[in-house]
């Protein structure tokens, strides 16, 4: 687990890409982001693609834990 | 196993899908520049079931419950079927209310307002530029920290809920129930709602679009949204295929009519037709989704998105009951008298502005990032 973590779990569109856009935009060389929808875990990929971060993905049980990283 | 229809050219795929077969739908029998329109088509059902009375626009359309229908099953199959609940109902109801009845004011949905556009109708421009404002205005608000809480897991029976009350209205329809003599179900017999395709057909469209909108999250507001917010055109291309599909497909049956007078089921009172996308596409920018989205979200499993349909079909009765709906423009003797909605119906678009926009300024959840 990285020192900063985004739990984005029952957030409705498009709040996991809003919170992923913000630490993006604060610096943050490294996260992880939680969610627990197909629909985010896609759109937060495809936003960190977007932004040319590098994502490692993992689950665990019903959440997905994306390891964001520049 | 990898998701196919939610690349980039699967979206494009998706779009052209809906703009052909709802470009097919009016040849079968949907009235013009309405082959699928969310926001009309839940106001026929609304009544259909007697909830308004308004005589032209009384049909149980298939095609609504058929669309919840495929995206249930398709979830399910697809192990996307996630029953969740718990996100600010009753805002989410009332945000569904407005967002109807500003759709009403202009006549359809984002869906159809492409439609219309495709059709040659030049007045879904102003309603396009309102829709823009209006999900503007919400991704604001987005930026500034607003969102309506969390959603939590909920029991299976929870999401069942609504694809089932979506199979009784189907039922309903097929069976043609009469509740009492000059009762409901309503079949109208003139006007937009005695215009529409066989039930088969009908169904078998809306299981399409429920099918392919879940599978690649084709949502007209988080099109244009996605831009706003993130430079992201990923929905936009879908929704800019759905478009392009529609205008061939109207090109090649001769139904291109470009113009600002007499369009079917339109009026050209550009101000209002502006103001009524406004406040449909802020309702949507804060709820998380067009009407269509809300459909596929309450197939999945979402009973909160269900709500949000609900307060759409209660708007639509209101919207009716109210007067607040905007009148077609009229021909009569070559001479076309201008419509749009009343004074009642200029009022609650102004309310729904100002419900929505203190909404947007209220409702804010710290949502930090823990380190």
């Amino acid at each position: 687990m990285s020192d900063h973590i985004i739990d984005a779990r029952g957030l409705s569109c498009p709040q996991p890409v809003v919170l992923t856009r913000k630490t993006i935009n604060e610096g943050i060389a490294a996260f992880d982001i939680i969610v627990n929808s197909d629909v985010a875990r896609e759109n937060v990929l495809r936003t960190l693609k977007n932004s040319g971060m590098k994502s490692d993905i993992r689950s665990e049980g019903d959440d997905f834990i994306i390891k964001a990283s520049k | 196993m990898k998701n196919i229809l939610s690349s980039r050219i699967g979206i494009i795929i998706t779009g052209s899908i809906i703009g052909a077969i709802a470009v097919i739908l009016q040849a079968a029998g949907n009235p013009p520049n309405m082959g699928i329109c969310v926001a009309c088509f839940e106001r026929d059902i609304a009544g259909a079931l007697g909830l308004h009375r308004a005589d032209v626009v009384q049909y149980l359309r298939p095609e609504i419950p058929a669309i919840v229908l495929g995206a249930f099953i398709i979830s399910i199959i697809m192990k996307e079927y996630k029953p969740r609940a718990g996100s600010s109902t009753l805002i989410r109801f009332f945000l569904g209310m407005f967002a109807m009845i500003g759709a009403l004011v202009f006549l359809g949905c984002p869906w159809r307002a492409l439609l219309r556009l495709a059709g040659g109708d030049l007045n879904s421009l102003l309603g396009l530029l309102g829709l823009i404002c209006g999900i503007a205005v919400g991704v604001l608000f987005l930026n500034k920290g607003y969102n309506l809480g969390r959603t939590y897991s909920n029991n299976k029976a929870s999401g069942w809920i609504f694809p089932a009350f979506m199979l009784a209205l189907v039922l309903l329809n097929v069976f043609e129930v009469s509740f009492s003599e000059s009762g409901p179900i309503f079949f109208s017999a003139k006007g937009p709602g005695s215009m529409h395709a066989n039930v088969l057909i009908s169904l078998a469209a809306g299981l399409a679009f429920g099918v392919i909108a879940q599978r690649s999250r084709f949502c007209t507001m988080g099109s244009i949204r996605d831009i706003i917010l993130a430079r992201d055109f990923h929905l936009m291309s879908g929704v800019a295929a759905l478009l392009v599909t529609a205008f061939i497909g109207n090109l090649i049956l001769g139904k291109f009519n470009p113009g600002f007078t007499a369009q079917p089921v339109a009026h050209s009172n550009h101000l209002w037709n502006f103001l009524g996308m406004t406040l449909a596409g802020l309702a949507f920018a804060l709820a998380g989704g067009c009407p269509g989205r809300q459909l596929i979200l309450s197939g999945e499993g979402d009973a909160d998105a269900g709500v949000f349909v609900m307060g759409m079909i209660t708007g639509a009765a209101f919207a009716h009951n109210l007067s607040l709906a905007g009148k077609p423009d009229s021909m009569a003797e070559e001479v076309v008298t201008l419509g749009g909605p009343g004074i009642y119906g200029q009022a609650a678009v102004i309310i729904g502005i100002l419900f929505c926009l203190v909404i947007g300024f209220t409702m804010r959840e710290k949502l930090t990032v823990k380190s």
